[in-house]
């Protein structure tokens, strides 16, 4: 190809974005000058490091509605998931063990709800439509007398479908459950209002809006009603006794200002973002023959693309785009050999679910970058087409759904 | 995940890439995977006199897959059946330095030249049986 010298593109924001400039200035400080512990409550340095903790509390719980009081720092979105579950399941065992969540959550959530599961609680596992979103009518069918907890993501990291929080939110507050919402992907991306939409437990992540890796929060409503949680991690009983440890004052500091700077601009910048996303979206689809777009066609992500591209394998056609940073499958288990599980669930077959990319689009992406992608994809899937056996059975008019296959 | 010099040669310079005739008599045709699993492999031998005179793959799969069919097809011309069927997966492997997580995609290129070869025998069987008794 003649622009094989093009500078490498980042396109896979959701998995992680690089820290905006403004938010690294804004943490130096904290790492040398201004290193102090916020639990020292004997000198200055303890108490400037506790005051830059406690505006960074209040900007964040601003950003989503809440009290400063109500969010707990923790190690990121994981360890805030993990601790809303075990934390709600533990403590409220005694009123009852049953929790539901939905298949096509990340495996943050999936994993302690299986551990739970393991211990003795019962979980409903919802399913998802075609868009990749739960029945309401199934989630109030599956509520009952003992059910503690509903977590529901928000925006769904691999196709980006939004699920309606705030019907999600009522339906958990009429019921008496608890309801927690990882919002991982869209802090300071879509609006959320913590009051609004009845959100109980909320986790977040620094990472994700261009602040630092390693620091995220949960979100603990303190009033109608006050949750209480067991905590995961033990020790000196920081963060009012829900998470022990010693804070992490730039990240911190970082993580506020990366979403004072998301939200200042929030409407201008996910409407540019969204138009990247569109312009690629309509290129590809228009150029390309079995190009079919994964998630809601509507109620998604700004930044997410996710794209199978039918009798072409996914790892052979990220192969064919040296340079541009795009994730094929589950990002976070493109280790394995498995097709996406979130795909599977809302029913894209394994052959499509094998040929699906998914693009990320982020603050500095330049429609320049754009058409270059897909250019580049265009002509990779048209040359793996020209070697796939798959493309070649189609275009005789062969049904590949007929054929009996080896299997191996 | 790296890849191998030559697997990333073999992507991106594939060799005899396309379609036989898989009708013709002297034409065997194998094709193993499935689009579920991720990998479907097409190889089909052209043979004259016991001697394969021609080789052509299509794959659906990662570049390890692609990589390994395109060998295969570089190995068998010139051939002559017996040889070609005495080809095994791991001298797949080791050209390719496929690693462990790979190792499917030389096992289905063994199997690939493995129906052909059977498929171009059957074909011949059928011939034969056919045929008024020359002899």
């Amino acid at each position: 190809m003649t622009t094989s010298q093009h500078p490498p593109v980042y396109l896979d924001h959701q998995a992680t974005a690089p820290v905006d400039p403004q938010v690294m200035e804004t943490m130096l400080p904290w790492f040398t000058e201004q290193f102090g512990n916020a639990a020292s409550r004997s000198h200055d340095w303890g108490w400037q490091a506790e005051r830059a903790v406690d505006d960074s509390r209040k900007s964040l719980a601003s950003a989503i509605g809440a009290k400063g009081r109500e969010i707990v720092f923790t190690s990121g979105a994981t360890e805030s998931n993990n601790l809303a579950i075990l934390g709600v399941a533990r403590m409220y065992a005694p009123k009852g063990k049953h929790l539901i969540t939905c298949v096509t959550e990340h495996k943050a959530v999936l994993d302690p709800m299986q551990a739970l599961e393991k211990e003795g609680w019962d979980v409903t596992w919802l399913t998802v439509d075609s868009t990749g979103n739960i029945n309401l009518d199934e989630l109030k069918a599956s509520l009952r007398e003992d059910t503690t907890l509903v977590s529901i993501m928000h925006g769904n990291n691999e196709v980006g479908t939004l699920h309606p929080v705030k019907e999600i939110g009522a339906i958990c507050r009429q019921a008496g459950a608890l309801f927690h919402c990882d919002a991982t992907q869209t802090l300071g991306k879509e609006e959320i209002d913590v009051e609004a939409m009845n959100i109980d437990l909320l986790s977040a992540s620094a990472h994700k809006v261009y602040g630092p890796k390693g620091v995220g929060l949960l979100y603990v409503r303190r009033r109608n009603p006050r949750v209480r949680l067991a905590p995961i991690i033990h020790g000196g009983g920081h963060e009012r006794g829900f998470r022990s440890g010693t804070l992490n004052v730039p990240g911190i500091v970082g993580f506020a200002k990366a979403v004072e700077i998301c939200l200042e601009s929030c409407q201008e910048e996910q409407g540019r973002i969204r138009q990247l996303r569109n312009r690629l979206e309509n290129k590809l689809t228009n150029t390309l023959e079995s190009a079919e777009v994964n998630g809601h066609p509507e109620n998604r992500l700004a930044c997410c693309l996710n794209i199978s591209f039918g009798y072409v394998e996914g790892e052979s056609l990220i192969m064919g785009m040296p340079g541009i940073a795009v994730s094929s499958g589950s990002a976070c288990t493109s280790a394995s050999l498995e097709p996406s599980y979130v795909l599977r669930a809302m029913g894209v077959g394994d052959d499509l679910a094998h040929s699906s990319i998914r693009f990320g689009i982020g603050r500095w992406t330049t429609e320049e970058e754009i058409d270059y992608v897909a250019e580049t994809v265009i002509h990779a899937v048209n040359r793996l087409r020209d070697m796939s056996p798959l493309w070649e059975m189609a275009q005789e008019g062969i049904d590949l759904s007929t054929v009996e296959w080896s299997g191996h | 995940m790296a890849y191998s010099k030559k697997v990333i040669d073999h992507y991106e310079n594939p060799r005899n890439v396309g379609s036989l005739d898989k009708e013709a008599e002297d034409v065997g045709t194998g094709v193993v995977g499935a689009p579920e699993c991720g990998d479907v492999m097409k190889l089909q031998i052209q043979v004259e006199d016991g001697v394969i005179t021609d080789a052509k793959f299509k794959t659906f799969g990662c570049g390890s897959a692609i990589a390994s069919s395109s060998l295969a097809t570089e190995w068998l011309k010139g051939r002559t059946l017996e040889d070609a069927y005495a080809i095994r997966n791991s001298d797949i492997v080791e050209e390719l330095a496929l690693p462990p997580v790979k190792i499917h995609c030389s096992v289905l290129a063994e199997d690939a030249i493995k129906q052909a070869i059977a498929d171009y025998q059957n074909k011949q069987h059928a011939i034969n049986e056919l045929a008024p008794t020359a002899k």
